[in-house]
């Protein structure tokens, strides 16, 4: 919203600057964006042209004698338009313009054009800085007064508002003075709006109904005759220009001044193009259509409001007028009407029809009915200034069931203290109401009863008046304290602490958190997840783009983009991991949001460095890491092959504990990571479902265990087993084995010397008594029962 | 006993040593010496040999082969002090005092000689085995968190620290939390104050209910559906909406939620609240400022300022706060009469405030980050700057 100080000033004396002013608007609720300077000029004046001559050495240049008043001056003028006796920008030597050659501000000099000085310039827009048009000069209006500063003409400061939805007040000039008026301690003038009737009364010559007053509350119109169409007059053009408004003829002009000025959007219908002079407000019918003043054929539905005349519709009711009924130079007689149309309904239309007029912006937030019948008053006089006519006696006015009553909310002192926290005396609650323009009677102690102003449609309880209050006095003076009830009792939740504990668990490990969106396209999920046909993750109805359209149903998709990205720029190690949500779908119900954590690692294994070698990050990288953060959660996992379509087949492993499912740990499968673009010759990767860990999370506490007190006995073992035996079937046995309590796999081994079909593995065993120091003699007997059963339960012998 | 003890081929001084060692033997071999001779070697040829020949030997094995030679159990010295028997009690006792005192000598030598062979051979190996240090060290593991990480978890602490608790909500909503329970029915114009991603989902009436939160403020209501005040909690998470994105504007981004409910919580105690946040996020120095502004789920509405920390409110040419002094970090108020009354609560008995932050751009302030599309592009050369 553009208010212009010019205007503004119309009804409220200003006489602080206008940045202090945009700052109490700004600190009171109605955010100024922008303090816009027009002019600004020196050294410019209202010219008038006193004579033009043909150039003597160029066909396209003029020679123009300008008058200031004081002094005339020769000047060389290359614009199409210029002509004696008009009232032109005259800029002196002197002055600061825009240069259109350049491209800068700069100060302009005496030049010598052609042969001819030039001791001056007479101004495009652009040279002013007032728009971009520079194909001509601007031409003033004749009673432009010649000699004075442009500035002190045209200059103006525009205010530039940013509105929040609620403050509808504050869409036009009358309730910004309003406010301006409350917050400056000054009183507004509201516009005259008496006018002379005469002739048939309105009544007898319109028959207006209202069919459906549930979406019009009230409705007002007034009825001109022998109108004269004709451009405005230059004050009601400028007014909507600099507002940001496009002039179209006098009474269009007119309805959108008062408009700007009251908020309520008023429509002119041409009279005589009413059939039978009947205008019924009404639903539309099935297969109705209106040609809207865009030349638009919109198909309307019935819950569309229209105002229609015998047989059609003649406008789409509070949105924008029929093409039908439109004020055109010939008009003679005007019909206009100011209503109140319901908010919701009217929204609705607009945004079905995708056609937000500055009309819609207002009837959806609900005017106030009280307006109407002052605004269309307002106008009617207004247009027999501006186009001349006479206005029938009286005006229509339908009012609904719903009637027209202000309203009206206590206001006590006891709640603002309860609201706010500080002591608000009475008689400043009644100023402040004052200032706003909102009236009260005393109710009570401490107690009024406060009726709400036709321009205010936000304040409609107890809590909104305190506000009000509070706004105007400044929140500044509200005091700081803290809260003096006692603090609740807290319940930490499991899930997040379980992921920020994996969290710190993974960063520790070396790897980069990053959070990626959770939309993907469905290829990515299909890349790395088989889906079942019936349950296709969650899409969204109305995508930004098409590479954000599902809800992730797990993390590996975004991982590995993230892996393709970066790989351009090191040769790793790259070890990152993403902590967050994948989105199942269910039936009739918002979606599972599982606490996922996933991480990929690939490329070297070490920094780069002279001390480090250049092996690569693999799959026992990745298992270590799950391995590690299992065993500070306390929880004890299994690994077992496991077929996954992501994964490289045969380097794959389902994380277990017990018979629950925690993830899936592997090396990516190398036609994923062709897809994908991925150049490194492995990546591995691991996906965890935090609520399964959760599930099975030790419930006690952890216990501490006390140390042993008697030394340990070791020995190394190398084993021959058979190939088909896991490393970790060798061990778990192993770790069965009474006195035995801790065994290290330090390696493996096959090829030469070992027998096909079979691997070497070699293990560091310690033997371990709790109650005394075992001898040689018990750790060798233990350790031939050991042999024994592995060689019984999986052929395992010991190596030659 | 002529084995050599320093170099391979005997130095003078060891010659001389064992010359006096071999001379004593034989005076020694046939019969015992007498109490001159013995006196003579241990008080005068066996001490001033063996103390020459320590000074020439140069390594800690040699010293310690010198040890064995002279002070050792079949040490010369202690030879000497097992063949006394021949002599009378009183020559005993002078021979034995005079060989304890070459043992003190030699002992206390020994130990001299100790130490400087170990300190010339730390020298030497400062000078020749020095490490270049000014190389790189073996790199250590290097793992970070995610700066949205680390600013909501320091946002949530802050608050910790005054009683609140944190809880988390679905990403997913249904209108009906996102917008309905906030007082923005179906319709409300201020729903064009949240561009809203909606969820392909139809219900049975042929709605489309289901969307991507516009901001964490539907954990308001849901927290209050399920417990009575007293009420602190924050509620950090993510939200979406349907927005070009461009240096300040993300259409994924976090948000941090709070929200107090109770008997007598008041607007003073909202600005005394955030005042406290903002000193200890920003520095106990900062000051606040609070303007009016709407959110339709609060009455009245805050739109709350710190003054800048880069100019400390100055403003003049501040690149940070754009001059005005002031920097907009958040929305809060107290919580609407409506809210409350939709989840059961006597707003004539209960009041309440909430806030709401964007915690990517208190990291933008905090760190000086210019574009808030770093944050989830997910560029490891910006992410390991945190």
């Amino acid at each position: 919203m553009k208010v212009p100080l010019s205007w503004l000033k119309q009804y409220v004396d200003v006489d602080l600057p206008a940045k202090e002013l945009a700052h109490l608007l700004t600190m009171a609720g109605t955010e100024v964006g922008e303090v816009q300077v027009i002019g600004g000029w020196s050294e410019v004046f209202v010219g008038l042209v006193k004579d033009v001559r043909p150039h003597p050495n160029a066909d396209r240049l003029r020679l123009c004698v300008v008058s200031t008043g004081a002094e005339a001056m020769e000047v060389v003028c290359g614009a199409p338009n210029v002509a004696p006796s008009q009232k032109i920008c005259f800029a002196k030597v002197g002055a600061n313009i825009f240069d259109t050659h350049s491209g800068r501000y700069e100060i302009l000099e005496a030049a010598t054009i052609r042969g001819v000085e030039s001791q001056g310039m007479i101004c495009s827009a652009q040279e002013l800085g007032l728009g971009d048009d520079h194909s001509g000069i601007i031409v003033l209006p004749n009673d432009a007064p010649t000699g004075t500063l442009l500035d002190e003409y045209l200059g103006d400061t525009v205010l530039d508002l940013e509105l929040t939805p609620n403050r509808l007040d504050c869409l036009s000039v009358l309730g910004v003075a309003h406010e301006v008026a409350a917050l400056t301690g000054k009183k507004v003038r509201e516009p005259e709006s008496s006018y002379q009737e005469s002739g048939i009364p309105i009544a007898e010559q319109v028959k207006i109904s209202v069919a459906d007053p549930d979406l019009c509350r009230r409705y007002t119109a007034s009825l001109l005759q022998g109108v004269k169409i004709g451009p405005s007059p230059q004050w009601l053009q400028d007014r909507l220009t600099r507002a940001g408004l496009r002039p179209i003829n006098n009474v269009v002009d007119v309805t959108n001044f008062v408009m700007m000025e009251y908020n309520q959007p008023l429509h002119s219908f041409d009279y005589d193009l009413i059939k039978d002079a009947t205008v019924i407000v009404r639903r539309a019918r099935p297969g109705e259509t209106l040609t809207t003043l865009d030349g638009v054929v919109r198909k309307l539905n019935t819950e569309n409001l229209l105002i229609a005349d015998a047989n059609d519709p003649i406008g789409l009711a509070g949105v924008m007028g029929g093409a039908n009924s439109e004020i055109s130079n010939g008009t003679v007689n005007v019909l206009l009407e100011s209503a109140t149309f319901n908010g919701p309904n009217n929204r609705k239309t607009a945004q079905s029809m995708d056609l937000r007029t500055e009309a819609t912006l207002r009837f959806e937030k609900g005017l106030r009915p009280e307006l109407a019948p002052i605004a269309l008053r307002r106008a009617t006089g207004l247009i027999q200034e501006v186009a001349g006519g006479t206005v029938a006696p009286g005006i229509v006015d339908i009012v609904s069931s719903e009637g027209v009553d202000a309203p009206v909310v206590r206001l006590s002192v006891s709640t603002i203290k309860r609201m706010l926290g500080m002591e608000v005396k009475i008689e400043q609650a009644q100023e402040t109401m004052d200032a706003l323009g909102f009236t009260w009677e005393t109710t009570g102690e401490g107690e009024l009863k406060v009726t709400v102003p036709y321009w205010r449609n936000d304040v409609n309880i107890e809590e909104d008046l305190v506000e009000e209050v509070v706004r105007i006095i400044g929140y500044d003076s509200v005091p700081t304290t803290m809260i003096s009830s006692p603090i609740p009792v807290q319940q930490p939740v499991p899930i997040m602490q379980l992921r920020d504990q994996v969290r710190d668990l993974l960063a520790a490990s070396g790897f980069q958190e990053v959070i990626n969106y959770p939309l993907v396209t469905l290829e990515q999920l299909e890349q790395v997840e088989q889906l079942d046909p019936s349950t296709l993750p969650l899409r969204v109805a109305n995508p930004m783009s098409s590479d954000r359209e599902y809800l992730r149903t797990t993390l590996q998709a975004s991982l590995m983009a993230n892996l393709a990205s970066n790989q351009g720029n090191s040769a790793g190690p790259f070890r990152m991991f993403e902590a967050g949500r994948v989105f199942l779908p269910r039936e009739g119900d918002l979606p599972d949001e599982r606490e996922t954590v996933s991480a990929v690692l690939a490329g070297l294994r070490h920094e780069p460095s002279w001390l480090e070698d250049e092996s690569l990050l693999d799959f026992y990288d990745a298992k270590g890491v799950v391995e590690q953060v299992l065993d500070r959660l306390g929880v004890a996992a299994t690994y077992e092959p496991f077929d996954h379509p992501a994964f490289h087949p045969g380097r794959c492993a389902k994380i277990n504990a017990g018979d629950v499912a925690l993830g899936v740990v592997g090396e990516i499968h190398p036609s994923v990571m062709s897809r994908v673009g991925l150049e490194q010759p492995q990546v591995a990767a691991f996906e965890f479902d935090l609520d399964s860990i959760l599930s099975v999370l030790p419930e006690s506490r952890q216990q501490f265990e006390s140390l042993p007190r008697y030394p340990s006995a070791t020995r190394d073992l190398s084993l021959i087993v058979p190939a088909g035996v896991a490393a970790s079937q060798a061990t778990e046995l192993i770790l069965r084995h009474r006195g035995i309590d801790r065994a290290e796999l330090f390696d493996i081994y096959a090829g030469e010397n070992i027998a096909e079909g079979s691997k070497s593995l070699a293990f560091h065993v310690y033997f371990q008594a709790r109650d005394r120091t075992l001898t040689n003699e018990e750790v060798n007997r233990s350790l031939d029962g050991l042999l024994r059963t592995l060689e019984r339960e999986l052929n395992i012998t010991m190596r030659a | 006993m002529t084995e050599p003890i320093g170099q391979n081929n005997l130095s003078p001084e060891e010659e001389r040593a064992w010359a006096v060692i071999e001379q004593f033997e034989k005076q020694s071999a046939d019969s015992p010496p007498s109490f001159e001779v013995l006196l003579q070697y241990v008080a005068q040829d066996l001490r001033s040999t063996s103390v020459e020949l320590l000074t020439t030997l140069e390594s800690l094995d040699a010293v310690d082969k010198w040890r064995v030679a002279y002070l050792g159990r079949r040490g010369s010295l202690t030879t000497v002090l097992r063949g006394l028997s021949s002599l009378n009690v009183e020559d005993r006792r002078t021979i034995g005092a005079a060989a304890n005192d070459t043992k003190k000598t030699l002992e206390d030598r020994l130990e001299v000689r100790v130490r400087q062979i170990n300190e010339a051979a730390l020298a030497l190996s400062a000078s020749q085995d020095r490490l270049d240090v000014t190389l790189p060290g073996r790199p250590a593991l290097e793992g970070r968190l995610h700066p949205t990480t680390k600013i909501v978890r320091e946002i949530c602490d802050a608050f910790v620290a005054m009683g609140f608790g944190v809880v988390e909500g679905p990403e997913v909503e249904w209108d009906h939390y996102n917008f309905e329970m906030l007082n923005i029915p179906k319709g409300h114009p201020a729903r064009d104050m949240w561009n809203t991603l909606w969820v392909d989902y139809q219900d049975q009436s042929g709605e489309t209910p289901m969307l991507l939160r516009t901001h964490t403020s539907p954990m308001q209501a849901r927290i209050m559906e399920g417990r009575e005040p007293p009420i602190r909690v924050v509620v950090p998470g993510k939200c979406y909406r349907y927005e070009a994105t461009d240096a300040t504007h993300e259409w994924h981004f976090y948000q941090v939620e709070g929200l107090a409910v109770g008997e007598g919580i008041t607007f003073a105690d909202l600005k005394g609240t955030l005042f406290e946040f903002a000193r200890r996020m920003f520095g106990e120095e900062r000051q606040i400022r609070f303007r009016c502004d709407y959110f339709p789920f609060v009455e009245p509405g805050v739109d709350m300022s710190i003054d800048c920390f880069a100019c400390n409110g100055d403003g003049d040419g501040c690149r940070i706060c754009r001059d005005s002094g002031w920097i907009e970090i958040m929305g809060a108020g107290m919580i609407h009469p409506r809210v409350l009354e939709g989840v059961g609560y006597d707003s004539e008995r209960y009041t309440g405030f909430a806030f709401g932050m964007g915690p990517e751009r208190i990291a933008m302030l905090k760190y000086g980050i210019d574009d808030i599309r770093h944050f989830y592009a997910n560029d490891l050369r910006f992410l390991r700057q945190f």
